[in-house]
């Protein structure tokens, strides 16, 4: 698009054949990126619906198991044995590279290895359903942190997936065939000047001859 | 060394402390976006967030989105699901693809 003033010179054609090398080069690797990242975000957050939807069963489960355990004695009680918690959830955060996006990668400790440390409460007063709603939610918890890993990563992935679209669609739509339509009109208008040139000289030489025929 | 965190209504998510996530008990939006803020500053990697709640603070949920920690993790409330959470897997296909030709038919 000649839409902005370009001079026509060689150096003006050199500077863009450079520019659309490296565009086209651009351009491809670019697209490579996309089509990779494209097809690890498909496997990542297929994996991601899958945890979403076990999570939320698992978890609406629970929620009903509480409200059981609620209904069967009474609220002080509850608040006194939810009181202390006696476990605790720790997280070593790392960080992985996929194709440049750098996603969270969430390791789980806990505080004490055993696994009825969940149990915060002496079950004298408690109902034994609320033994079995804390159960059904400690069950779910691994898959909770995967699933907070995975949908990280989707998220981020999708973003940097976003970016790169809209990259790959600028230099396809706009730099190169810019770049293209610049080339085609300096190399044109060298050419046109060439011509000009050409026939100036002859013009000129001509004038000479018709010149010399009349002294002669 | 992260923690993890629950933020809601108290009844959707008492039940986490037992587990050994930090509960967040919420009432009002305005409490609940400040505390967001507050969890992400701190050593939180990630916060789980009832539906009900992420839904009046999406613009501070929206913030945390592009960073890396913490990941703010939607999940279902005491009072139903709303979807939201699936909606939100849905979106980012859509975001990456430009439609949603994954998960577009099923819910």
């Amino acid at each position: 698009m000649a839409s902005k003033q370009i001079n026509p010179t060689r150096m003006e054609l050199n500077r863009l054949k450079k520019k659309l090398a490296t565009a086209t080069k651009g351009h491809k690797l670019l697209k490579d990126k996309r089509d990779e990242l494209m097809r690890q975000f498909m496997d990542l957050v297929r994996e991601n619906m899958e945890l979403r939807k076990k999570v939320e069963a698992g978890i609406q489960a629970a929620n009903t198991n509480f409200v059981v355990a609620k209904a069967g004695m009474s609220e002080e009680i509850l608040h006194e044995a939810l009181m202390a918690p006696k476990q605790e959830v720790y997280i070593e955060a790392g960080k992985k590279n996929i194709m440049s996006v750098n996603v969270p990668t969430f390791d789980v400790k806990t505080r004490t290895a055993d696994a009825n440390d969940i149990y915060s409460y002496g079950f004298a007063f408690t109902s034994a359903d609320l033994d079995g709603a804390v159960k059904s939610l400690a069950d779910i918890l691994p898959e909770m942190m995967k699933l907070a890993e995975r949908e990280k990563a989707c998220q981020l992935m999708a973003i940097e997936i976003e970016k790169t679209r809209r990259r790959v669609n600028a230099l396809e739509h706009v730099i190169i065939p810019e770049a293209q339509q610049n080339i085609r009109f300096i190399s044109m208008k060298l050419a046109e000047n060439e011509r000009s040139t050409n026939v100036r000289l002859l013009k000129v030489q001509d004038m000479l001859l018709e010149k010399k025929i009349q002294e002669a | 060394m992260y923690k993890a965190a629950a933020l809601g209504e108290y009844d959707s998510i008492y039940g986490f402390a037992t587990i050994g996530l930090e509960t967040f008990p919420v009432s009002d939006p305005e409490e609940a976006g400040k505390t967001l803020d507050h969890l992400a500053e701190a050593e939180y990697a990630v916060v789980y967030i009832t539906e009900s709640v992420a839904s009046k603070i999406q613009n501070t949920i929206d913030k945390y989105k592009e960073s890396v920690l913490p990941a703010v993790i939607l999940i279902p409330g005491v009072s139903g699901n709303t979807g939201a959470g699936i909606q939100g897997v849905k979106k980012s296909v859509e975001q990456a693809i430009g439609s949603d030709i994954l998960f577009g038919g099923t819910n």
